[in-house]
Parts: C-alpha cells; structure tokens; sequence
C-alpha cells in the first residue's frame, strides 16, 4: 500500500537575535494509509514545526514531504488549496483557534464555503458534521468564549473533518484539556479513526495517550528523530537514554 | 458626577452601557446639530448688521454679536458644521489609510514594512503642527488644506496601532486554520485580522476627534484653515482676539463650543475604550 505521508530529510532552521536555533533537523518517516502515528518528545523538541511544514504554515529550508505520493513544498495558491483537501490540523488550544468574533458554525463553514459549496449546502454538511462530533446544532451559533474547552475542540475536529481528508494532525489536541475531557476527545478520534480510514498523526507529549491510540510512535528530541517503535515497545524497552528518561517521568 | 463615577466602578458593565448611551446621545447632538445647522440658526450667520454690532449676550442675541453684528449663536451653530465635519473627514481619512497600511505591514512583514514604517518614522520624527503649518500654507489655505495637511501628520500613530496589532493577531491559531480552510491572504485579512484589529482602532479614532477638533481650529485661528467670512470656531476666535478686553463674548462663544465639543468626543472615546476593553469582554 502507498504511504500516505513521507518526509524525507527535512529541516528548518529558527534564528533568535541572529542565533541559529535547529527546530527540525533532518527527520524523515513514513505514514501508512490508516496507520495511526504518534510524535512524541518534550516542548521545544520540534513536533509543532513539523506538523506545520507538513499542513505548508512553514516553509521547510530543506528537504521533501510527499503526501500521497505526491511533493508538496513547491505548491502555490490554488494548488495549495487542494493540498487541504487531503491533510487537517486540529490544534492544541482550542478557543485560540477560532476566530473570537465569529461563531463556530462561521468557522467550520469557512472551508466549505471557500472550497465553493452553498450556503444551503454547508448548513447541512455543518449539521452532519456536529452530529459526527456529538455536538448539538446550537452550538453552530455560538462564539468560542461561550463553548468549554473540550466542545470547542469537538467543533475544531469538525472543522478538521469538513473535506473528507485522509490525513489528520492532531497537535496537542488533547493538551489544553482536563482529564475526564481528554479521554472523551481521544474516544472521539479513535471512532472517526476507525470509521473513516482515517491517517491520524498524533503529536504530544503524553506517552499514555499515544499508548492507547497509536499504531506506531516516534520520539523526538531536539530536532531529531531518536526511537521509533510500537507503543509498547518503546516504553517497555527504549533503547535511548532520552526515551527511558521520558518513559521513566510519565510511569 | 462624583456618585455616577464610583457607582460606575462597582456596577461596572451597566453602569459602563449607560455612560455610553449618555455620551452617544451627546455626540449624536453635536453631529445633529452639524447636520440642521441651517434650520437651527436662528438668525443669517452672514447677514451683517452694523447698527447692532458687539452687542453683549441680551434676550435676542444668547452669545451676543461681534463686530459687523452677525449673531454669535448663529454663527457657532454654522461653525459646528465646518469644524465637526472637517474633523470627522480627518479622522475618517486617517484610520482608513493608518489602518490599512499598518494592517499590510503588520501581515506581510518584510521589505514592505520596512520601507512603510521608516516612513511613518520621519513623520513621527518631525514636529507635527510645524509640518501641518507649513503643509497647509503651501497649499494655499483652505479647509480642505488644513485637512489633508493634518491627515499627513496623523495617520502614522493609526499605522503603529494596526502593524502591532495585527502582528499578534497574524500568528494566531484561528488565523493558521483559516488558512487551512483555504482563505487566501485577501480574505484573512478581511475576515479575521480586520475586525480583530478594529477595536483599538476605533477607540483610538474617538479619542481623536477632540484633538483634531482643536487642531483643525488652531489652524484656522492662525489663518490657514477656513477663510475669515467662512463660520468656524477657530477662526471665530481669532477674529474676536483683538477685542478681548471689551468684549470677551465674541471669543468665548466659540470658544465654549471647542470646549465643549471637544469634552463630549473625549468622554466618549473614554467610555468606548472601556466599553471594548477585553478584561470586560470577557464573561
């Protein structure tokens, strides 16, 4: 089967007061279709700066990212475009991530709308789309100040899902939230995961998370990729230093 | 007035709504006033009565008359008409260029901020009313001199406050998932930087029209705003300068009008500041 996602080699260099700061240095991997992938590793380790050159927020300095078998770096406007067809991104603070004087229906329409559906069209899609969330319809008309946490992220996963895309990134998504939250967030991916076929990649920092969700992990360390394996694998045996040190700080 | 202000500190959010009411219906007078100045004015702002001039305020004539006997109350509620809509048109003029300039430079970075800043830095940089004097005499005088020579002066300070707004805002998460929505630049920037970056914008703008207000005044009072028989507070005042000491009604008229207008724009801007600030907005 074709991958869904291969990076190859990437690296992006950050310069603070002229001090050039390596936040992704050389990684490559591969993402099956379907496959489950978690990224793990401490702040600042360069997950967040990798999902965003995969969803084209940052420019890579160096390297490929092939989705679907296809380079990505060079796209451009429309094209550029179609890449969100393919791959979302749900974020780490929910209520940052919609728009404070828009409400979350606007937010979820957005894309729709761009993508050339009518107004009539998206209500409709936006309402299949709460449905699939385990959100009311109510909650299309509200601003992202009047939502708790955990169903403002329900309304960002929507939002992720609204183009069908094969791959979705879940940055911290489960981070900002409380506990009782978080697994009802989690529950949530792992349903739509298996429903749709869906290719998650899933970035954090919580080795539990990943444990019960992910096919596969991967742990980062200052820009580098330093162990992969399955979950159990790799928190039962690390074969790095790093990654006992981080097994041992969760268990 | 001292109850209202530690009742309103305590209330907060109502007691902020009824400031506002208060001072939008005041302002909302003062543009009425600008509006039916012709229907209001009881006498011809114009007409010019020898027989009756420098009269002190009597029964007829509230404000008095000045010196070729024109009615001094005519004469300020005309004034109000160029002075409120000159500065309206300044401060219309100068967000809508300050912002749009500080919104492209705070969103696209690069050479064009650069070169857009340093401009507004040489305008920061050099004495504004100094520039606007010598602006407006070169245009030869005029109204409308005294405007654009104000606007050229002006608009940087609205730049600054939309470039560094719209820097926080560009890298906000909800402006990475409009992206991620397929929104291209125009649209962000329509959508979602704009009405974000309005609110300090707009505060801002309200303080402002009591400054312009002045300045545009000031600048007729030194002869290069509306021309003598044009009625317009500045220039009011410095016709009745000279008479001063006899009769003090001629200045004061318009003089109190400035006062006034600019006090209610002020309390205004102050109420509309704390009617946005965020720590309120949040419920």
């Amino acid at each position: 089967m074709q991958n869904i996602l291969e990076i190859k080699e990437i690296k992006k260099t950050f310069y603070k007061n002229r001090i050039p700061f390596p936040a992704v240095d050389g990684i490559s991997f591969a993402m099956e279709r379907g496959e489950c992938l978690g990224l793990v590793g401490e702040s600042g380790c360069g997950k967040s700066t990798t999902a965003r050159i995969i969803t084209h927020l940052t420019p890579p300095d160096e390297g490929s990212v092939l989705l679907d078998g296809e380079e990505t770096r060079y796209l451009k406007g429309r094209a550029e475009r179609e890449l969100y067809r393919k791959v979302q991104m749900v974020f780490q603070s929910p209520q940052d991530s919609f728009d404070p004087r828009r409400t979350l229906g606007d937010g979820i329409m957005e894309g729709m709308r761009n993508r050339g559906m009518s107004r009539t069209q998206a209500k409709e899609r936006l309402y299949e789309l709460l449905w699939q969330v385990e959100l009311e319809q109510e909650f299309a008309c509200r601003c992202p100040h009047e939502v708790s946490g955990g169903q403002c992220q329900r309304a960002a996963i929507a939002r992720a899902l609204a183009p069908d895309p094969e791959l979705l990134i879940c940055d911290e998504a489960t981070s900002a939230l409380d506990v009782t939250v978080q697994a009802q967030i989690v529950g949530l991916l792992r349903k739509l995961q298996r429903e749709r076929g869906l290719s998650l990649l899933l970035i954090s920092h919580d080795l539990a998370l990943v444990q019960t969700l992910c096919d596969r992990v991967l742990v980062m360390y200052q820009g580098k990729i330093v162990e992969q394996g399955t979950p159990d694998q790799v928190i039962r045996h690390p074969k790095e230093d790093y990654t006992r040190m981080l097994v041992d700080s969760v268990f | 007035m001292e109850l209202k202000r530690t009742a309103g500190r305590r209330a907060g959010n109502i007691h902020t709504t009824f400031k506002m009411a208060v001072f939008g219906a005041l302002v909302a007078l003062v543009l009425l006033t600008a509006v039916f100045a012709p229907q209001l004015a009881p006498f011809d702002p114009y007409e010019q009565d020898l027989g009756s001039a420098l009269l002190p305020p009597v029964r007829e004539h509230l404000f008095g008359t000045d010196r070729f006997g024109r009615d001094l109350l005519s004469r300020v509620i005309m004034g109000s008409r160029s002075t409120v809509f000159s500065a309206l048109l300044l401060v219309l003029l100068i967000t809508v260029i300050g912002t749009a300039v500080g919104m492209l430079c705070g969103y696209y970075g690069g050479w064009l901020d650069s070169l857009l800043m340093r401009l507004s830095d040489v305008f920061l940089a050099f004495p504004g009313m100094v520039f606007a004097i010598a602006a407006a005499g070169v245009m030869k005088g005029g109204l409308f001199s005294a405007v654009a020579a104000l606007a050229c002066i002006s608009w940087p300070k609205y730049a600054r406050i939309a470039r560094s707004q719209a820097l926080a805002i560009r890298n906000m998460p909800y402006v990475a998932a409009a992206r991620l929505a397929g929104s291209g630049d125009v649209q962000i920037m329509g959508k979602h930087i704009l009405p974000n970056l309005a609110g300090p914008v707009v505060v801002t703008a309200v303080l402002d029209m009591g400054t312009m207000m002045m300045e545009i005044a000031g600048l007729s009072f030194l002869g290069l705003g509306a021309a003598p028989p044009a009625a317009e507070w500045g220039s009011m005042m410095s016709d009745g300068r000279s008479m001063l000491q006899t009769s003090p009604w001629v200045v004061l008229a318009p003089g109190l009008a400035i006062f006034l207008t600019v006090m209610i724009f002020n309390l205004a801007g102050d109420t509309v500041r704390d009617l946005l600030d965020p720590r309120q907005r949040k419920r």
